[in-house]
């Protein structure tokens, strides 16, 4: 670990990790393992990367307390050695042809939104931004957003900084305007869910990173799946942690995540009366 | 005596393996996964994620929970059925020169059998370990592992259509494990997997609810592995000729000893996996390292050891 810092309600962590900073892309993630060589928490923690420097070798996340795990992470000090497997899951991908993309957070969402916004523009995109959150303290990036975006929207829930309400509330305009041509999401399912809904009504298609809840982060546990449809026009329930966690969002069936459909394949053959 | 070559062959009934750590059902997938993190030849083999015959979608989430040194899992046997495993899965381990132990599941005995018979002739198959212990099914009360007879059953509707070695799956959620453990070897077991998760619930004190959507789940992870030890033991000094693969909690190599000197005869590692996808391995290292430290010139020297009166 480089450095660790609080930045608004989040830690910002940066760590020294080449092999990881060299092939990652946006939208990947990486598993950290929490509470030290005799920790009585086994499963690893998960963290979209915010940036990776093959030059440096460095790589940041953004790390948000929320429980013991988290707590004991934003402790680790400077100089310490932590256990990551990265970088991990499908990142985001570029259009084929430049186009102007809007990007849209939540939260700490915006964690990977800034590489892929400084890689849609080496590719010749325009890209427009919304930050969202509840609070002034729980953005992160906006300074930033206004360096990588050619513009940016800010909203809060509670309108202590920038247009008061949702990010969706503000995409309406946005999306409906000439040229734009793509839309990348990150950010709680229900935000993710919203921003699927109005892409799909402007007809543009629309990548999303989720966040689900995962056990190891490489494939093997099968606890963080959603239904998603696939190219046979059949739904699934899919891994987050390797077929994503970026979907198209209009693969995912938002309304029924944490429900099993009954036309899922092998719905029938759960028996479950 | 950390000099000491120890020679790490054992067996599995009829089965010789050149080391003693497995993968563990559910927790490596078909190996696949694990690839980037282990080579799958170099284990003694890998345990497959249960099979049934049709594909199945597993419950919704939350699937999961952590909970102390553990977690609960409550996944339903996801699958994508025998015919893609016989056609994807199987065959990608054979290619790579690993050994396979396929576990098997199903809702009938005729279900297990049928799938058993799928499997005859397999590419890599080595042994078919029957989990007639899964708490996640629909018929909780019917586990088959919970009902000497219902064990047997299965046990028997196997073997009489598969060609390789069968090991029974047993839960530790029952009264005397002992008695149906007793019971798959009279049907013809050739050998035991001690132990499966035992069940489990966490309530979320904040929605005031159940984490997990199916409500129990299995626990898994260090907070069982005393119970499976236990198990190991009971089932070793009933039954002492009955090969064991022993498992439940193993984060280390000398986690690992302990069920071998409690009358395992291999041992599969699981849930360590999610914290360490390189377990099996460094495992199978620690457990070398830990016998020569001991003066074992092999393993099969240390299986059981622990029951025998110590040398004064």
């Amino acid at each position: 670990m480089v450095s660790t810092e609080p930045v608004g309600a989040y830690q910002l962590i940066t760590l020294d990790a080449p092999a990881i900073a060299s092939g990652a892309e946006p939208g990947q993630f990486v598993a950290v393992a929490v509470g030290g060589p005799e920790t009585a928490m086994l499963l690893r923690r998960c963290f979209a990367l915010y940036t990776a420097d093959s030059a440096t070798g460095r790589i940041q996340i953004v790390v948000a307390e929320h429980g013991p795990g988290t707590g004991w992470l934003v402790q680790v000090r400077p100089g310490s050695e932590l256990d990551l497997v990265g970088p991990l899951g499908r990142p985001f991908t570029l259009p084929d042809t430049p186009g102007a993309a809007v990007l849209v957070a939540g939260g700490y969402g915006s964690a990977p939104m800034f590489d892929l916004a400084r890689r849609l523009r080496a590719a010749g995109s325009a890209v427009q931004m919304v930050v969202g959150a509840g609070s002034a303290e729980r953005l992160f990036g906006v300074d930033e957003a206004r360096v990588v975006a050619d513009s940016v929207v800010v909203t809060t829930d509670d309108g202590s900084v920038g247009v008061r309400g949702l990010v969706t509330d503000m995409l309406p305009g946005l999306l409906g305007s000439p040229g734009v041509s793509t839309v990348y999401a990150c950010g709680p399912m229900a935000m993710l869910r919203a921003v699927a809904g109005l892409a799909t009504s402007y007809d543009l298609p629309c990548q999303v990173a989720v966040e689900e809840s995962m056990a190891c982060g490489i494939g093997v546990c099968m606890t963080c799946v959603l239904p998603v449809v696939g190219a046979d026009g059949r739904t699934r329930m899919v891994r987050s942690c390797v077929e994503g966690p970026v979907f198209e969002a209009d693969r995912v069936r938002w309304k029924d995540v944490g429900t099993l459909p009954g036309d899922v394949v092998g719905a029938d053959a759960m028996d479950l009366r | 005596m950390t000099g000491t070559v120890v020679n790490m062959a054992t067996s599995l009934a009829a089965v010789t393996l050149g080391n003693p750590v497995l993968t563990a059902s559910g927790c490596a997938a078909a190996g696949r996964e694990l690839a980037p993190f282990l080579d799958p030849a170099h284990l003694g083999a890998v345990v497959t994620k249960s099979v049934m015959l049709r594909p199945r979608s597993g419950r919704a989430t939350p699937r999961m929970a952590e909970t102390p040194s553990g977690m609960l899992n409550s996944i339903g046997l996801q699958g994508p059925g025998i015919d893609a495993f016989l056609a994807h899965d199987l065959p990608w381990l054979a290619e790579r020169g690993a050994r396979a132990v396929v576990s098997i599941a199903g809702g009938s005995v005729g279900e297990f059998a049928e799938v058993a018979q799928r499997l005859v002739g397999a590419p890599g198959l080595a042994l078919l370990e029957v989990n007639i212990s899964c708490p996640n099914v629909a018929s909780r009360g019917q586990v088959f592992a919970c009902d000497p007879m219902a064990a047997a059953d299965v046990v028997r509707a196997v073997k009489a259509v598969t060609t390789v070695p069968v090991f029974a799956k047993l839960s530790p959620d029952v009264t005397d494990i002992v008695a149906i453990a007793r019971s798959c070897v009279d049907a013809g077991a050739d050998g035991l997997s001690l132990i499966n998760t035992l069940l489990g619930t966490v309530i979320d004190t904040d929605t005031l609810r159940p984490v997990l959507t199916g409500i129990t789940g299995g626990l898994s992870g260090p907070a069982i592995r005393p119970v499976a030890v236990r198990c190991v033991w009971q089932v070793h000094a009933a039954l002492p000729g009955v090969p064991i693969l022993g498992m439940g909690g193993i984060l280390t190599g000398l986690d690992a000893l302990q069920f071998v000197l409690a009358g395992a005869s291999a041992v599969s590692v699981g849930t360590a996996v999610f914290h360490d996808p390189s377990a099996p391995t460094r495992v199978l290292a620690e457990l070398r390292a830990a016998l020569a430290a001991r003066g074992f010139p092999q393993l099969t020297d240390a299986i059981g050891l622990a029951h025998r009166e110590p040398h004064r």
